[in-house]
């Protein structure tokens, strides 16, 4: 047991919050190995998808990106993916930008890059999909 | 505690001692391939600008569309998503190989070494049967 060490500095309650020295526990830590697990069949798949979409017409192209299953497998890959690199990008920041100020303005761009680049190409997807 | 106070006060001014950085480090695959991990994450973050580019092009219509196929055909975008294609896997596979290390398996120095070397040289055949593949069966970006 970690508690009953006698060197052990944290306190009982510091131990159940779990949350360490940076006060954000080690969510970001899971999520970023829990995207990329989910990643990986994902981006298998939507290589194959984009492999098979080159060099075809305007058309084709709409007709398949906006059929269910396709559609489907991009919408998760885009999300999961923007979570993904919204995650790595901020632990990108944390090591090399010091500064406070600069440090806040590029942790908000990281998340409005993300955001905007996840919700363009789902409504991209949307729209195929729903053919308006 | 005058030492302290003494300390305290000439802190400013005296250099903080710091760790020592990557270049007194003799350069090793694995610590390559961990830079080379993060710079391929950094590039693939602004690379899927190009997705988003190439979907809202596909949901705006037929002249859109025809923009984004004239730059993926030209040769800056060939070379550009050759790059990508190459990245995204290395990425995928840095990806899997940081996923069995996590598991504590694969960290015996031989080991190391041969994943990480796998990384390199399935990334870069990955990318070539890729390009190659698209190329003969579907034209490749033109």
């Amino acid at each position: 047991m970690i508690g009953e060490r006698p060197n052990e500095m944290r306190t009982p309650m510091r131990r159940v919050r779990g949350l360490g020295a940076a006060h954000a526990g080690t969510k970001d830590f899971w999520h970023q190995r829990v995207t990329a697990v989910a990643g990986i069949p994902l981006t298998i798949a939507a290589i194959i998808i984009v492999v098979a979409l080159m060099g075809r017409s305007h058309a084709a192209v709409v007709q398949i990106l906006g059929s269910p299953i396709v559609a489907i497998i991009m919408l998760l890959f885009i999300i999961n993916t923007a979570y993904h690199m919204w995650i790595g990008m901020q632990e990108i920041i944390l090591d090399y930008v010091h500064e406070d100020k600069f440090k806040l303005a590029t942790l908000m761009a990281n998340t409005f890059f993300c955001f905007a680049v996840a919700f363009v190409s789902a409504f991209a997807i949307l729209k195929l999909s729903f053919g308006v | 505690m005058a030492e302290l106070e003494a300390g305290a006060t000439k802190g400013p001014q005296r250099p903080r001692p710091i760790s020592p950085h990557l270049q007194i480090y003799r350069p090793m695959l694995t610590m390559m391939m961990s830079i080379v991990h993060r710079i391929t994450g950094a590039a693939l973050y602004f690379g899927m600008l190009l997705l988003a580019w190439w979907l809202i092009a596909a949901a705006s219509g037929p002249n859109a569309y025809a923009n984004v196929e004239w730059f993926m055909g030209s040769l800056i975008g060939r070379v550009v998503l050759f790059g990508y294609t190459w990245a995204l896997l290395h990425h995928t596979l840095g990806g899997i190989r940081h996923l069995i290390w996590d598991t504590l398996h694969g960290l015996e120095p031989a080991e190391r070494e041969m994943l990480t070397l796998a990384t390199l040289v399935g990334s870069i055949s990955l990318t070539l049967v890729i390009w190659v593949v698209g190329y003969m069966v579907m034209g490749g970006p033109r």
